[in-house]
């Protein structure tokens, strides 16, 4: 009601604090174990990058290996869902309907019952199972929902009926509008799709384990591995590695949701 | 009419590929999961192994008995602050609100290493409490360090659910409250919380769905309990019984699609992926 | 609970937004005991910032002050200020029912069951919802849902009866059959009311006083006849009811204006502006004509005419007559103007 603030305000705003303390704190924790020399020591023991550089001597080959298989994973989504999405944007039948409820199924079963499928299944393959194929697959059943429905949201939001209409009125084929009607327009669902498909890949870990090969590791499964067998420094530098390659992508997803929430020009309006 | 059936065919050829990959990738291999399910030893009494079984039951009822306090203790809490970062502005909110949802892109295993961090054998709580209480707390490995670890990836997905519900409340259905005299509590009980039911039975069962779900942390932790995805995983790797594996899997798939389809039906709309 | 009619008085209330936004420049109002003050003016004026003062909803800037009767209320939250308030959007409880909606305030004062009860039927009989107590709100039509927000308000009994635009969401002839029932509605409860609208029909017809507000300041309080008839800035004039400008030199006798010479005997100024009403315009027919012109556009409006008429002016006139005939585009019109009835205003 006014600028005084009440008692309610400063207690709930220590508890936020807490909560926000319970999350961040073991963050900076872990930050600060994989630069310091020592651990038992803690910080006083100097900070240092050498298991930094420990970490990248064992492991980059899985941080390369996550960015690739992300990369690809998003090139499929990218083919395999817009082209879906627009279908489903543009019919909504019985029949599209149940489509997208069997294409959450990947996101709504665990991970676990996914990859023990592929195994069972596809196992006999050799080259197949053995590749970092035999991972993107996974990534990409995880991720295509994603995509989909960030394409979907866009594409009702902007009234692409309407838009096609009004292109085939003035006598574009299909590929036309498609390319320089649908696809322009569609462009922020696309992106936004783009980086949580990413985000997702590179962090996925709950399918990935059980696919993977010890010669097909990606950074999650490295990261279980330095967990339990290596020392904490090196478990922490191997974090702060995910941690640089994670933060930039949240940062980029949060500029777009706050860019699309200002368009829409939505918030909660404070008293007349 | 050529019309209609030109689109049905051209929407026909853009969706294959998606649904070519899904029934090729997924649909056919679970379809032989559930067959490997009945094909070992027990038959179709496989499936019911995880309420037969003894120690399989305990799982399960350990993994729901778990899941069910993380939603409730997440629902509260991302229920209070979610309220209070809504309704108030003061300067430096928009670096807690970038810190409460960091956390979301951890994965399972980051998660468990946080966990570590704070209550592990070298972990922050155990320092504190050596020093004020003589005695190093150590939690991590235990049912409590999972629980710390499934609040730790649950809060910040609920919070912003929570928030975005938040902001659509009407506030002028308050300030009616108000002017009848309704004390702030009051405000929240009839108002506030009817207002944001919805949202926060959906948010919960998210949140139930995935910690149900839930691999990388427990796994992480090595802990000596058993939730239901840990004895999958035994089950197939250490024991390579595969119907076991296979039927229980599908058992809990359709428990945390269950519970997502309900989340669903109350949100219309949104559903956070798995941990 | 019980209260009589209470007198509200605003001392040096001003509002300025923690964005910088000033809202309410400070000001003085008297609202009488019983009294219902309508507060009139377009989107911004600071109409509704005055009433979320007054209902406790807003705090005014240091040093003003809000009087219920003799007690300084300007520390009292809404919680405890009795008042009730109406909405623009209802605000009825979707989670209870109309008699839950109704008896909502008197459970919050812990009020026994059984009075509960007779107050919620008294207060949905005197609405006539007597059937509808079991009803979810999300059943009502619009008309019923206003009435639900106003036995609720009064239900508690409160000192003073705030409403805020409650008619705007409806549509027109919902709107003029609820304006007559809150007007027999307020004037039987002697209740201290404070209206809100931008509608300066439903503010002539509630309003025992109007108060005309423009950017944050209360351009002018009366009564609807001073008001429309009395406007003391040209703002009001124009914002209640047309106006006529038309301007010219003044002789000390007459004003000279194109299409002809208003009889108008103020001094003698290289230009002066005069307003007037449509209807204060006649159409004559040889004598006393004071301007000439000719019709741009009719509308037949059942019991009257309106008539554009160009007389060569920057504006066109507004005419209101009664007569029968049908007027046609192009015809000649010679029109006198009611003396009595020119205004020189200010801005």
């Amino acid at each position: 009601m006014t600028t005084r603030r009440s008692k309610r305000f400063w207690i709930q705003l220590a508890f936020t604090l807490l909560v926000c303390g319970f999350l961040v704190v073991p963050v900076v924790l872990s930050v600060l174990a994989g630069l310091s020399e020592n651990f038992f020591v803690g910080v006083k023991s100097g900070l240092t990058l050498r298991w930094v550089g420990e970490v990248w001597a064992l492991y980059a080959e899985t941080v390369y290996r996550s960015i690739g298989i992300a990369l690809a994973c998003l090139a499929c989504t990218l083919v395999l869902g817009v082209p879906a999405a627009y279908v489903l944007a543009s019919r909504q039948t019985r029949w599209t309907r149940a489509i997208e409820e069997l294409l959450v199924l990947p996101v709504a079963v665990p991970g676990l019952a996914t990859a023990l499928a592929l195994i069972l299944f596809y196992g006999e393959l050799r080259w197949f199972r053995q590749s970092w194929l035999f991972i993107l697959v996974g990534h990409v059943l995880f991720t295509l929902p994603f995509m989909v429905r960030s394409v979907v949201a866009v594409m009702a939001a902007i009234d692409m009926k309407t838009l096609e209409e009004a292109a085939a009125s003035l006598g574009a084929s299909f590929r036309e509008r498609f390319f320089g009607v649908i696809l322009p327009n569609a462009r922020p669902g696309i992106l936004a799709g783009a980086l949580m498909v990413v985000t997702l890949s590179i962090g996925e870990f709950n399918i990935t384990w059980m696919l993977h090969t010890p010669l097909t590791k990606t950074l999650p499964v490295g990261l279980a591995d330095s967990y339990a067998s290596m020392r904490l420094e090196i478990g922490s530098a191997y974090t702060i590695v995910f941690f640089f390659m994670i933060i930039p992508l949240l940062v980029a997803m949060q500029y777009m949701s706050g860019a699309g929430a200002r368009d829409k020009g939505e918030r909660w309006k404070p008293a007349r | 009419m050529a019309r209609a059936a030109r689109d049905a065919r051209l929407h026909a050829w853009l969706l294959a590929p998606a649904l070519a990959v899904f029934t090729a990738f997924w649909l056919l291999p679970l379809t032989r999961l559930a067959v490997v399910g009945w094909s070992g030893p027990q038959g179709l009494s496989a499936y019911f192994a995880v309420v037969t079984n003894a120690q399989y039951f305990r799982s399960l009822v350990s993994t729901v008995v778990l899941s069910l306090g993380v939603t409730a203790a997440t629902l509260v809490v991302s229920g209070v602050a979610g309220l209070f970062l809504t309704r108030n502005e003061f300067p430096g909110k928009k670096v807690l609100l970038a810190m409460l949802t960091f956390p979301l892109a951890f994965p399972g295993v980051v998660v468990g290493f946080m966990v570590i961090m704070l209550a592990g054998r070298q972990g922050l709580i155990g320092d504190v409490s050596e020093w004020v209480l003589d005695e190093r707390i150590v939690f991590a490995y235990s049912m409590a360090g999972l629980f710390t670890g499934y609040l730790y990836f649950s809060i910040p997905r609920v919070i912003l659910t929570v928030m975005a519900a938040a902001e659509k409340l009407d506030s002028a259905l308050e300030e009616a409250a108000r002017s009848l005299g309704a004390s702030p509590w009051r405000v929240v009980r009839d108002v506030i919380i009817p207002g944001l039911m919805p949202a926060l039975v959906s948010a919960g069962a998210i949140c139930f769905a995935t910690s149900m779900g839930a691999f990388g942390t427990a796994f992480t932790l090595a802990t000596k309990i058993n939730v239901l995805p840990i004895t999958i995983y035994t089950e197939f790797t250490n024991y390579a019984n595969f119907s076991i594996a296979a039927a229980l899997s599908i058992v809990l798939g359709v428990i945390t699609w269950a519970a997502l389809a309900l989340a669903r039906s109350l949100a219309g709309g949104t559903v956070s992926a798995a941990a | 609970m019980e209260a009589g009619a209470v007198r509200v008085r605003l001392e040096q209330c001003a509002k300025t937004f923690p964005d910088g936004t000033k809202a309410l420049a400070p000001l003085d109002l008297e609202v009488h005991a019983g009294e219902t003050v309508v507060f009139l003016g377009p989107s911004g004026c600071g109409k509704t910032t005055m009433l979320r003062i007054i209902a406790g909803l807003e705090s005014p800037d240091d040093g003003g002050r809000v009087r219920f009767g003799d007690e300084d209320v300007t520390a009292q939250p809404i919680e405890r200020r009795n008042v009730g308030m109406v909405f623009q959007s209802y605000a009825l409880f979707p989670n209870m029912t109309v008699a839950e909606n109704v008896a909502y305030g008197l459970k919050v004062r812990k009020l026994e069951l059984a009075a509960r009860d007779a107050r919620v039927r008294e207060m949905l009989a005197m609405m006539h919802l007597d059937e509808l107590g079991h009803r979810r709100v999300d059943q009502l039509s619009g008309g019923q849902k206003q009435r639900v927000a106003l036995a609720r308000a009064l239900a508690v009994r409160p000192r003073v009866l705030l409403l805020d635009e409650p008619l705007t969401a409806l549509d027109a002839k919902l709107r003029e059959g609820l304006r007559v029932e809150i007007d027999r509605l307020l004037r039987s409860l002697e209740i201290t009311s404070i209206y809100v609208t931008h509608d300066q029909a439903e503010a002539m017809a509630l309003g025992d006083r109007i108060a005309v507000m423009e950017q944050g300041r209360i351009a002018q309080i009366g009564t609807p006849h001073e008001i429309y008839y009395r406007p003391q800035t040209a703002f009001v004039a124009d914002f209640v009811g047309t106006m006529n400008r038309l301007a010219g030199r003044a002789d000390g006798a007459t004003l000279e204006v194109p299409g002809g010479r208003l009889p108008w005997t103020g001094p003698a100024r290289e230009r002066q502006e005069l307003l007037f009403r449509p209807e204060d315009v006649s159409i004559v027919d040889g004598a006393g004509v004071h301007l000439r012109g000719t019709v741009v556009s009719a509308f037949f409006l059942g019991d009257h005419t309106r008539l554009i008429v160009d007389t060569g002016a920057a504006q066109p006139l507004v005419v209101e007559t009664t007569e029968r005939r049908t007027f046609r585009q192009g015809e000649s019109l010679a029109l006198a103007v009611n003396p009595e009835a020119l205004l020189a205003l200010e801005r």
